[in-house]
């Protein structure tokens, strides 16, 4: 089949899926033309992974056409979607590390492993992608795992290749590359959807862009005319709300400071964490935002202590002045640390333990184990009290964490942080999967903490919620963080713009 | 197609917890009594020997008593490590460690009279267990070694050093030749249960009783034992709340291997009496099913014992009046960790019907 070069290669109309009552895609319209580099620009949660999984077929839309080469099509399965001739680079690599990429290779493509060695080079050297068949991919850099994946998806000769966030594991020079091998597979006729929320690449290499808020359409434009102001609009909405609660003194003692903090996890595919510098003061509320995968997961577990740094470089995170990086969680939370983290079930809770003994994990120190034994009495009049202070819906202390419902749960563990009377309280993802009353309350109660003197660290992707509550924001990126602005001076465009990695503009705004 | 699928429970199942080990129980024997029937023996005289025999005689009673107590000791100990997730394999390497170096006090004094020695004998059993799964617990903290491995093959290294030593250095030099060592005293012996009796059972199932008791006390009660479950049932909440895993690691080990060192004292200063070279009839292995079975909890734990110390003590009886193969008893045990195992599924899974796949396009 010959396709005319006005004729579009993938046309989806009116695409919506949803789950219960949320509205992942909501009448998605997007066309695709053999050749092109189209972009497809979001937040976290916007639905461009939903989206990319309906093309190539892992879920089915509820209502919409998808048509492929002007015929109208129904994409059950990945399967079906690659004899289409759709391919799909994902965000984790599906690769076995004990054996060779030729191996790798032949367990989705049927043929003698001589044949494949071959055309993995053939396809390697025709497009730019590097790679030796015979080599164990445990052994490879992140980048080359990346071209094999490629590599994978070309030998079945696609006409439309999806890459989901192909830049997000890769250091610069790695970069180039893939754009050069992007740009020829282009000339070559091959359509490529970018899913990216990262502005410079996307004016680099694409010559559209689809851009999505929460699940719809916001607009498209031509990134490389387009300025970064309206993309980050587009992007992140103008509806910003004001914080309404009264401005703090901004003269605390510093609580926390981080001073030139570098980090590389031991993982390849975590960001690593580069010159950051923050300072937390008793009374305010400072906001972290971002996408996520920027290096704020690090960051969280490097302030807990659940990640440690060597004792040379303690400094880098201090507490009252005091070095403490490399010091264990319980030595932090003795100088008066508590931290509510973004995974409730299994790490800030055991989900198969009591609510009680839940209370214990680390209200233990509040008099509730006495000559090594746990005061049961006392242990149980803790957890009541968590219970009764943010209200929380259970059937009682001996419930099993697993059985409140995220919001239960989280204000439970709130409460329970608050309990402490910290001095540092640092919260990531505070109000994530949980109903509005529920996160109205979390934001009072720590804007009520704050009130009291405690200096917090909010982590969070919803930006309403930092403009909300913060006093000063930043945005991690890339493993940097942004020079903080005050939050009655920030706008969103700016946030926006920084979240995309646009840094410049935040210094300026800083000065 | 139809298939089923096993799908997790929202929360474990309590009726399951009930279920498992009587499940685990009647697969075993139905299982027993195919194998029984394949090999052309009487099944209905092998479980009887088996299971109705051994509370017929007080003989077989206080044989139970004298299986049971190493059983339920060792398991006590494992099961604390267990729960926190600590897979102490090597249970028959302390116990055989324990055993030499407590041992190594009667043999230098075989003529002794002073009644300190079998408490002298106890505290070295256990200390010297403990030291030999320290062994386990320092490769593991400092380099991350499986402990699961290091521990099982330290096992071969204690028996190696058995068969040396009672080779060697420490063979009775009036034991014509045999493996063995000088005959203990009387003071180095656990008091019987009934004096004077042909009676073998001793004090040693009290000690092992009440040593349950305070494993109860610890598991439920102190704040160590809490943080080494929720080590176990939540690793990353354990680091979250800042429980060292490492002293996890230690903690369990430590207690494991000191109970089964302890378990080797009661052997050489109960029915054994001297040092040989085969302490035990692989206690340290069942009592890994002996914890299982007792579903990690210290009172379960002395059921599943006394359970299991039937089955070693019916064995003897089957092997003679059915004509068992002499393996008969260890396939038994290993049918009921597996069938354990298994059904132990049930108790985080359920099974569930899902339809048919549809076909690709």
């Amino acid at each position: 089949m010959t396709i005319s070069k006005c004729s579009p290669l993938l046309e989806l109309r009116n695409v919506t899926k949803r789950y219960g009552d949320f509205i992942a895609n909501d009448a998605i319209n997007l066309t695709v033309h053999a050749g092109d580099i189209h972009a497809i620009l979001g937040e976290n949660g916007a639905g461009k992974s939903t989206l990319m999984k309906t093309i190539f077929g892992v879920h089915q839309p509820d209502e919409g056409d998808i048509l492929w080469k002007d015929v109208p099509v129904q994409i059950t399965n990945p399967a079906q979607a690659r004899d289409l001739g759709i391919g799909m680079v994902f965000q984790h690599f599906s690769l076995f590390e004990t054996i060779s990429v030729a191996e790798n290779i032949s367990l989705t493509i049927p043929a003698p492993l001589s044949d494949l060695v071959k055309q993995i080079r053939a396809k390697g050297e025709a497009f730019g992608l590097p790679v030796n068949p015979q080599a164990s991919v445990h052994g490879l850099s992140v980048g080359e795992r990346q071209r094999v994946e490629i590599i994978r998806c070309l030998l079945q000769e696609p006409e439309l290749l999806i890459l989901d966030e192909p830049t997000s594991v890769l250091p610069p020079p790695a970069i180039e590359n893939l754009f050069a091998t992007l740009r020829t597979l282009s000339v070559n006729g091959i359509a490529i959807l970018y899913i990216s929320h990262k502005l410079e690449e996307i004016r680099a290499l694409c010559d559209q862009a689809t851009i999505l808020r929460s699940g719809a359409v916001t607009g498209t434009a031509d990134p490389k005319k387009t300025n970064a102001k309206d993309l980050a609009t587009l992007m992140i909405g103008q509806d910003i709300p004001q914080p309404t609660h009264p401005k703090t003194r901004m003269n605390g003692a510093p609580q926390l400071t981080l001073n030139q903090l570098n980090y590389r996890d031991p993982n390849p595919n975590i960001v690593a964490l580069k010159d950051i510098n923050l300072t937390v003061r008793a009374g305010e509320i400072v906001g972290i935002a971002g996408v996520s995968g920027n290096g704020q997961l690090t960051l969280a577990r490097l302030i807990s202590g659940e990640d440690i740094l060597t004792r040379d470089h303690a400094s880098s995170i201090q507490m009252q002045g005091q070095p403490v990086g490399h010091l264990p969680p319980n030595a932090r939370r003795k100088r008066g640390l508590s931290f509510v983290p973004e995974d409730r079930l299994g790490r800030g809770a055991a989900p198969l333990m009591s609510i009680s003994n839940n209370g214990l994990l680390t209200g233990h120190r509040l008099g509730l184990v006495k000559n090594g034994l746990i005061q049961r009495s006392k242990r149980d009049s803790f957890a009541e009290n968590c219970i009764t202070a943010m209200n929380v819906q259970t059937q009682g202390v001996q419930a099993l964490a697993s059985s409140l419902s995220g919001g239960n749960l989280q204000k439970y563990i709130v409460a329970r942080e608050m309990a402490v009377n910290p001095l540092l309280m640092v919260v990531a993802q505070p109000t994530w999967g949980i109903d509005v009353g529920a996160a109205t309350l979390v934001h009072q109660r720590l804007i009520g903490l704050r009130d009291n003197g405690t200096a917090i660290l909010v982590i969070s992707e919803d930006i309403e919620e930092l403009f909300e509550i913060s006093d000063r924001l930043t945005v991690m990126y890339d493993g940097r963080l942004s020079n903080p602005v005050s939050t009655c001076n920030a706008t969103c465009e700016q946030i926006g713009q920084m979240m995309m990695g646009q840094f410049a503009a935040s210094l300026e705004a800083a000065e | 197609m139809i298939r089923y699928e096993f799908v997790p429970r929202a929360q474990p199942s309590t009726g399951a917890l009930v279920i498992v080990p009587i499940l685990t129980v009647a697969l075993s024997i139905l299982c027993g009594t195919a194998l029984f029937y394949i090999l052309d023996k009487p099944a209905g005289v092998a479980f009887y020997a088996f299971f109705i025999e051994p509370f017929l005689s007080n003989y077989t009673l206080s044989e139970i008593a004298i299986k049971a107590a190493p059983l339920i000791l060792i398991a006590q100990g494992l099961a604390i490590g267990f729960r926190a997730r600590v897979w102490n394999i090597g249970a028959e390497g302390q116990l055989t460690i324990g055993a030499i170096c407590a041992g190594l006090i009667p043999i230098t004094w075989p003529q002794s009279d002073n009644v300190l020695m079998l408490p002298a004998m106890i505290l070295v059993g256990a200390l010297t267990g403990m030291v030999w799964a320290a062994i386990a617990a320092a490769l593991r903290t400092a380099f991350n070694a499986s402990e699961i491995i290091v521990t099982l093959m330290l096992n071969a290294i204690a028996a190696q050093i058995l068969v040396y030593l009672i080779n060697g250095p420490l063979k009775d030099p009036r034991g014509f030749s045999f493996p063995q060592s000088v005959p203990f005293p009387d003071v180095a012996l656990y008091p019987l249960l009934i004096e004077d009796s042909f009676l073998r059972a001793n004090v040693s199932i009290y000690i092992v009783l009440a040593l349950s008791l305070l494993a109860w006390i610890y598991v439920r009660h102190s704040f160590s034992g809490f943080r080494l479950l929720v080590s176990g049932l939540a690793p990353a909440a354990a680091h979250y709340a800042g429980f060292s895993s490492n002293r996890a690691v230690w903690i369990s080990l430590l207690v494991g291997g000191a109970a089964a060192g302890l378990a080797g004292v009661g052997e050489i200063s109960g029915p054994i009496g001297k040092l040989q070279p085969i302490l035990s009839p692989a206690y340290g292995f069942a009592a890994i099913i002996v914890a299982f079975l007792g579903g990690l909890n210290p009172i379960g734990i002395v059921v599943a014992g006394f359970f299991m110390a039937v089955i070693y003590v019916g064995a003897d009886g089957a092997v003679l009046s059915a004509g068992l193969p002499a393996s008969a008893p260890i396939v038994f045990q290993g049918l009921i960790l597996v069938f354990y195992l298994a059904s132990h599924t049930l108790v985080n899974f359920e099974l569930r019907r899902i339809g048919g796949t549809k076909g690709t396009a």
